[in-house]
């Protein structure tokens, strides 16, 4: 079962002078949720336009399950469920209405449609406010429908664009699990935009980094790591006195180790792997005091934070 | 692979079948589209408060009209060949005012228009700051779709309404001064109607276009009606100040100079929807008037006094109807370029 669902090959989106996407190839394969994260502008929305035959791309080729988005774009479209970024609804609507709209336009029968929409507001807690004006749902409320929305067409694959701008923690964390759930039960394949990375390292498989238009990494959290970060990830922080030159050649020259920096109290320890056992073991050896020992591993958030930090040159060329 | 796995599969693939039988045309979403546009229409407070306005003038306009023929009748009621003579009479009902409000065609050559705008004018630029257009464009639905529904909901309305409102004028007339329209009468009464439709539809075009050019509704809706104040009260304006050099007595030699002027000056006006429908609307309700230019002497030596028939009444509006009616796919066609173009984001 481990067909390409996306297909995007080469494909890049030029406006004017600027490549909003460049040269960008990515396979999400069926079933795995993937999240594309780029901060604001990098041109996540410009993907998701061409995945859905909602924008031309200027070169390259774009496949969802199998069919060309830009010659076939109703057919894509009969197969995935788009969530926008900035979700409306008619607010003269109630949210019920609104669900039974968007079966009408994907031809759904009337009392199939009604069914459904039902089965949807129940699953994502929205049953007692169903008949309430979509002009007065919260924004997380909103957000809810939309996913409700999205499923109507009982699409094979999922796209939200930035599906948890604007909610509080609660909420968040109640629409991640529904995605999470939906998407393993379903069987569906989800791919989930956002600039926002706790998040999407709670539900996603795997992660794609998209800055300036261009993919710069993807694959699962300890992958990107590597991948991004050459030299080691983990930094372990020893505080012990007193410390010999002789401790920090010892400390150098045990396996994993990148780097050992001597700091104030103590040692930073740049690693490959998890080796704090062995550290205190050898310090303890060398007849220091051990008063305080703690490793600090990079998270996607730190991944980011990292690769951020280097922006500017990255925006040099 | 397990059984229910496989039966899911199968279930999937029947219903991928059905749906690429209605994969080209999809008649039920657009007639979805249309319905839900109408729906909003006809609950939206504007369209209501304009209709109410436009009901009670032309009610108004109906009540000074009948006054002021049920006095005619009454003056020539002596004598009977007044009223044989004066054929058409109920055209005047669309027509004739008392001076205390204007005539009915005065009312719908006014009010017309600002309903068209008020239908057009955040067609396209509504969806769009409410957040609904990238959600619907993202339905299995082409592009179009939704503004050629648009559009037709519009007209729908306008249809109903103005039909409506010519049927009941009708049937008024009918009931007050006991007279009822002959066939011909009927038929001009209809291709007015029609031709009220095509001019709203011209505005409602207008609406429309600015609602896919401008993001913002107010700056749809001011252009909308800045163009529509600036063919109503400022573009005669402006060619009686070009006419009057046009006009200027040392250029007048001869009667062909003249007639050249005139002609120029029609021209200009000419190139203002209002005036080609207030052209038409002139010639199609009163049959007696048999030229929109000027005619000379030796011209109309030998023509049989007397009202036109509809055919050559037609004939003398055919090209301001033409116009009006290429005006108006214009404007469509524009606007449906620059939707199909644009692109789908939001920010």
């Amino acid at each position: 079962m481990n067909q390409a669902t996306i297909q995007l090959d080469e494909v890049s989106k030029q406006y004017d002078d600027v490549f909003a996407v460049r040269n960008l190839s990515l396979t999400i394969s069926k079933g795995e949720i993937f999240g594309l994260l780029g901060p604001n502008g990098a041109g996540k929305t410009t993907t998701i336009l061409m995945l859905l035959g909602l924008s031309e791309p200027t070169s390259g080729s774009v496949r969802v399950c199998g069919i060309d988005s830009i010659k076939k774009p109703i057919e894509v479209k009969r197969r995935v469920g788009y969530l926008p970024d900035n979700i409306g609804f008619y607010q003269n609507m109630t949210g019920l209405e609104n669900l039974l709209y968007t079966a009408q336009l994907n031809n759904i029968p009337r009392d199939e449609a009604r069914k459904r929409a039902e089965y949807l507001l129940d699953k994502v807690n929205l049953s007692d406010a169903a008949n309430k004006k979509a002009g007065k749902y919260s924004r997380g409320m909103k957000q809810r429908l939309g996913l409700a929305d999205v499923l109507m067409k009982n699409p094979e694959v999922i796209i939200l664009d930035e599906p948890t701008l604007g909610i509080d923690p609660e909420g968040v964390r109640e629409l991640l699990k529904m995605i999470r759930e939906l998407g393993k039960e379903e069987g569906m394949t989800v791919l989930l935009s956002s600039h926002h990375l706790h998040q999407v390292q709670q539900i996603c498989d795997r992660v794609g980094i998209f800055v300036k238009g261009q993919l710069i990494a993807e694959g699962n959290v300890q992958s990107l790591a590597k991948k991004l970060f050459p030299e080691a990830t983990l930094v372990i922080t020893v505080h012990a006195s007193p410390i010999p030159n002789e401790l920090v050649k010892e400390v150098q020259l045990l396996e994993h180790v990148q780097r050992v920096q001597k700091i104030e109290e103590g040692l930073e320890i740049t690693c490959y792997e998890d080796i704090s056992a062995v550290i205190s073991k050898v310090i303890v050896e060398m007849g220091s005091d051990l008063t305080h020992i703690s490793k600090k591993n990079f998270g996607l958030d730190e991944i980011y934070h990292r690769y951020f930090e280097g922006r500017e040159l990255h925006e040099s060329y | 692979m397990s059984l229910t796995n496989v039966r899911n599969k199968l279930k999937f693939l029947s219903l991928r079948t059905e749906s690429f039988q209605t994969r080209n045309s999809n008649p039920s979403a657009f007639m979805s589209i249309v319905r839900k546009e109408f729906t909003d229409y006809i609950r939206s407070w504007r369209i209501m408060i304009l209709g109410i306005i436009i009901l009670l003038t032309c009610i108004g306009s109906i009540y000074t009209a009948i006054t002021t023929i049920s006095d005619a009748i009454d003056q020539a009621g002596n004598q009977a060949e007044g009223i044989g003579s004066d054929l058409y009479l109920f055209l005047h009902l669309f027509t004739v005012s008392d001076g205390t409000l204007p005539s009915f065609i005065t009312f719908v050559g006014f009010l017309g228009p600002l309903f068209g705008i008020a239908l057009g004018f955040d067609a396209i630029n509504s969806e769009r700051n409410r957040g609904t257009l990238s959600r619907l464009l993202s339905q299995p639905i082409p592009r179009d779709y939704l503004m050629n529904a648009k559009f037709a909901a519009a007209l729908l309305l306008n249809v109903l309404l103005f039909f409506s409102l010519g049927l009941l004028v009708m049937a008024f007339g009918i009931l007050i001064l006991g007279i009822p329209p002959t066939f011909e009468e009927f038929l001009r009464i209809f291709c007015f109607l029609c031709l009220c439709i095509v001019y709203i539809a011209f505005w409602l075009n207008l609406g429309i276009l600015f609602s896919v050019v401008f993001k913002s509704q107010a700056t749809s809706a001011l252009s909308s009606i800045a163009v529509w104040i600036f063919f109503n009260v400022f573009y005669s304006m402006i060619i009686n100040l070009v006419s009057k050099s046009i006009f200027s007595p040392d250029r007048m030699t001869n009667v062909s100079d003249v007639l050249e002027s005139q002609d120029t000056v029609l021209t200009l006006m000419r190139l203002s929807p209002n005036y080609l429908f207030s052209e038409s609307t002139t010639i199609l309700l009163s049959p007696n008037v048999r030229t929109l230019g000027p005619l000379t002497v030796e011209q109309t030596v030998g023509a049989v006094a007397g009202p036109l028939p509809l055919s050559q009444s037609l004939l003398l509006i055919w090209p301001q109807l033409t116009g009006l009616a290429a005006a108006t796919l214009i404007c469509f066609a524009i606007a449906y370029l620059t939707f199909m173009r644009q692109e789908i984001r939001t920010n």
